[in-house]
């Protein structure tokens, strides 16, 4: 013994008393105050932290707003929040969810349902688009904050000099590719194995009046419906794409970036992708990266038709906002909602992050409109796009169809669609593995 | 670990009181521990086994379904099974040969090493003692096109290490050799020790080449040592997980059984085919265990000390 049994056991006494009176001083803290409501965010810029900020402050102490950064990858987001529900863990009052993991949180029983006097308040101006998304069995799970789409993006030297109009209402993908091949220019689209493709194959097969999986809330038991018509016209464009002289180098493991370094290129025409292409072409600008004349040359149209006489159905994303399910602060969560929600902060996030807002008015806000110089085509767009599959299920769904369908230049109809339809039935009822 | 667990070595004809006395009080000793430990091991295994008669989706509870044994029809009759069984094996027999190799080298350094016996011990040591992970995240970062070093020193260009199944595997193999040869090379060397002085001594006298006593005294000294090393890397090298976890995601065909299990239950919350998979693996892993243990008659005992 160095210092005596005495000292060491007062010294010891008088650390044990110092660490009961700290945490018995933050249980103090943590009870007296307004509730702190956990927000599980997906990344962005900081825009979404500002708007809890600025909720909190707003809320007159009604709450205060913890922000914790999900991963960047949508699957792994996914996979965290399920891990932690499945727990039933209850610090997750909030939540930003990809739209197409709503229906598959609420079958399980992870999200809180909104009040009927509340869904006014969260789909009153709010583009149909979204609004499809944030439904299950006829319960409004989610609120749709924020949402996104893609558009055609197009070279105005090259669509001239083919003599197109990408603008005009009817303009096919048959007619782009033509065009593309005319002037032995390239198309960028997403066909890597990735969820990117499945956005595109989804919004093929519903533009061209069809959809992938049918009978959605019998769960596993849902039909299949690719191997159809509108499926074999998808395949039809998507293996003729991946076979044509239109088709870029690298398109089998192309994602948005891919397509966007193939569009910005020198053999660029058209390409379809999420707005934030044109405000990231503005940045390479800045960093020496591509010419202004480049950014000069981009023209924009919502996204081609599969059949002349049918209007498309664009891709369709963004984010949802959802009331854990165990929650111990239901009530100012749902208030949190309200105020991110709102028309005001749905202008304000738009201006800030750059995602386009998930409600109609918001598009007619005079900043908005500088911003955006597309403003009135996102809006159309957001409002028509056609969802991903609504299914408990849709993991299975995609992967099945992404699996199935690549590598691209492979894809024929009617035997690609084929295939995916039996292989995602096999799936579901648990007879293959994914 | 349950292959620990064996059967007392036969004992005389005569036993005493004072034996009997002892042998119950040992029993009462350890019996909290053990019935925590099937408590601990046991329900969660059972739990599985219940789990993987259903079809169960985590996120689809009224569409639980019994279907008794036609998980593991399915398990076992899908190639993405055998793909992932081939994988660990490839990675298992390729791992632990060369780590057997090379841990003997290193165990006869550490053994023979007169100066600065406790630096080259705490090098060859050192990787060991890298979280996987992170060890992952370096042979990664190593052989990856645009960070990598690698095909720079190697003048390789642009070969991508990850983007095929065969050198994918190889870095993963090289790798996982790296982490955890001094493991195996630990365990030769607790053996190498026990191996009598005065039978290398007598083995020297009666004329006995470098060579000849390492085959006729050593080795044959060393079985258990041997064993229990090649045991225990075997069911560590089949469990692999992390290495491919990071390093490909399991692309190109280098996903594991584990990390299969992993993508089951956690991914897709496929609670019925994961829990079959699960309960798979388990059987594999018996199945190794038991063969090394029955089969090469390993005497666990004597690595033990109590001979």
């Amino acid at each position: 013994m160095l210092s005596g049994p005495r000292s060491t056991r007062r010294r010891l006494a008088a650390f044990a008393a110092l660490m009961l009176s700290a945490s018995l001083l933050a249980g103090c803290g943590e009870d007296s105050g307004p509730p702190m409501l956990t927000w599980y965010i997906n990344p962005d810029n900081g825009g979404q932290g500002r708007l809890a900020d600025s909720c909190a402050a707003a809320s007159n102490g009604g709450y205060r707003v913890d922000v914790q950064v999900l991963p960047n990858d949508a699957s792994q987001q996914r996979e965290q929040l399920v891990r932690r529900l499945a727990a039933q863990d209850s610090s997750i009052d909030l939540m930003s969810l990809d739209p197409p993991f709503v229906a598959e949180f609420a079958n399980a029983g992870f999200l809180r349902p909104f009040d009927a006097g509340d869904v006014g308040t969260f789909t009153q101006g709010v583009l149909k688009g979204p609004l499809a998304t944030a439904y299950w069995k006829d319960q409004l799970v989610a609120a749709p904050f924020w949402a996104n789409t893609q558009l055609l993006w197009f070279r105005k030297s090259v669509v001239q000099a083919a003599g197109v109009d990408p603008a005009k209402t009817g303009f096919t993908w048959d007619e782009m590719i033509k065009a593309a091949e005319s002037q032995n220019k390239v198309i960028g689209v997403q066909a890597n194995r990735y969820e990117g493709y499945m956005v595109w194959i989804n919004a093929l097969v519903m533009s061209a009046g069809g959809e992938i999986i049918g009978n959605t809330e019998a769960g596993k038991d849902a039909t299949p419906e690719i191997a159809s018509p509108a499926g074999d016209t998808a395949a039809r464009i998507i293996g003729g794409l991946s076979r044509s002289p239109a088709a870029p180098p690298a398109m089998l493991n192309a994602g948005e970036e891919e397509a966007r370094s193939a569009f910005q290129g020198d053999r660029g025409a058209f390409m379809v992708n999420w707005p934030y292409v044109y405000s990231a072409a503005k940045e390479d600008v800045a960093s020496g990266g591509i010419p202004q004349s480049v950014v000069d040359d981009i023209g924009w149209a919502r996204y081609p038709q599969v059949t002349a006489d049918q209007a498309s159905r664009p891709p369709l994303g963004g984010i949802n906002l959802a009331v854990g399910n165990f929650t111990k602060h239901p009530d100012q969560a749902v208030a949190l909602v309200k105020c991110v929600t709102s028309l005001q902060n749905n202008i304000a996030y738009m201006l800030d992050s750059g995602n386009p807002a998930a409600r109609g008015a918001a598009y007619d806000d005079p900043k908005v409109r500088e911003a955006f110089p597309m403003a009135d085509v996102i809006r159309t767009s957001i409002n028509d796009a056609g969802p991903r599959p609504i299914t408990p299920y849709y993991n299975d769904v995609s992967t099945s169809v992404q699996l199935t369908w690549h590598p691209s230049t492979e894809v024929e109809a009617p035997a690609t669609p084929k295939e995916s339809a039996t292989f995602m039935s096999d799936v579901l009822q648990g007879k293959r593995l994914l | 670990m349950a292959v620990m667990v064996e059967a007392p070595a036969p004992q005389t004809a005569e036993v005493t009181d004072r034996a009997k006395h002892e042998r119950r009080l040992g029993l009462m000793l350890s019996a909290p521990a053990f019935l925590v430990m099937v408590f601990v091991t046991a329900y969660p295994l059972l739990y599985a086994v219940v789990l993987s008669l259903y079809n169960y989706r985590l996120t689809d509870p009224e569409g639980r379904e019994f279907v008794g044994l036609g998980n593991y029809a399915t398990v076992l009759t899908d190639p993405v099974w055998w793909t992932d069984f081939s994988t660990t094996f490839l990675i298992t027999v390729f791992s632990v040969a060369v780590e057997l190799v090379l841990g003997f080298a290193f165990a006869f350094v550490m053994y023979r090493i007169l100066r600065g016996r406790s630096v080259v011990r705490t090098a060859i040591l050192i990787p060991y003692g890298i979280v996987t992970v992170v060890s992952a995240y370096i042979w990664k970062y190593a052989f990856q096109l645009d960070s990598g070093f690698i095909n720079q020193w190697f003048g390789l260009g642009d070969f991508n290490f990850f983007g095929q199944r065969w050198s994918a595997l190889f870095v993963i193999i090289l790798s996982e050799i790296w982490k955890t040869t001094p493991f195996i090379s630990l365990l030769l060397l607790a053996g190498l020790v026990q191996v009598p002085e005065e039978l290398q001594e007598a083995a020297r006298v009666d004329g006995a080449t470098a060579w000849q006593r390492i085959k006729r005294v050593t080795l044959p000294n060393m079985k258990a040592a041997i064993m229990v090393a090649l045991l225990f890397r075997t069911l560590d090298a089949w469990r692999i997980f992390d290495n491919p976890f990071i390093m490909t995601v399991g692309a190109n065909k280098t996903e594991t059984l584990s990390f299969l299990a992993y993508r089951q239950n956690v991914t897709l919350v496929n609670l019925g085919a994961g829990s079959a998979v699960s309960v798979l693996l388990f059987l594999t892993v018996v199945v190794i265990a038991f063969i090394f243990v029955k089969g090469f008659r390993t005497d666990l005992s004597q690595v033990r000390g109590d001979r």
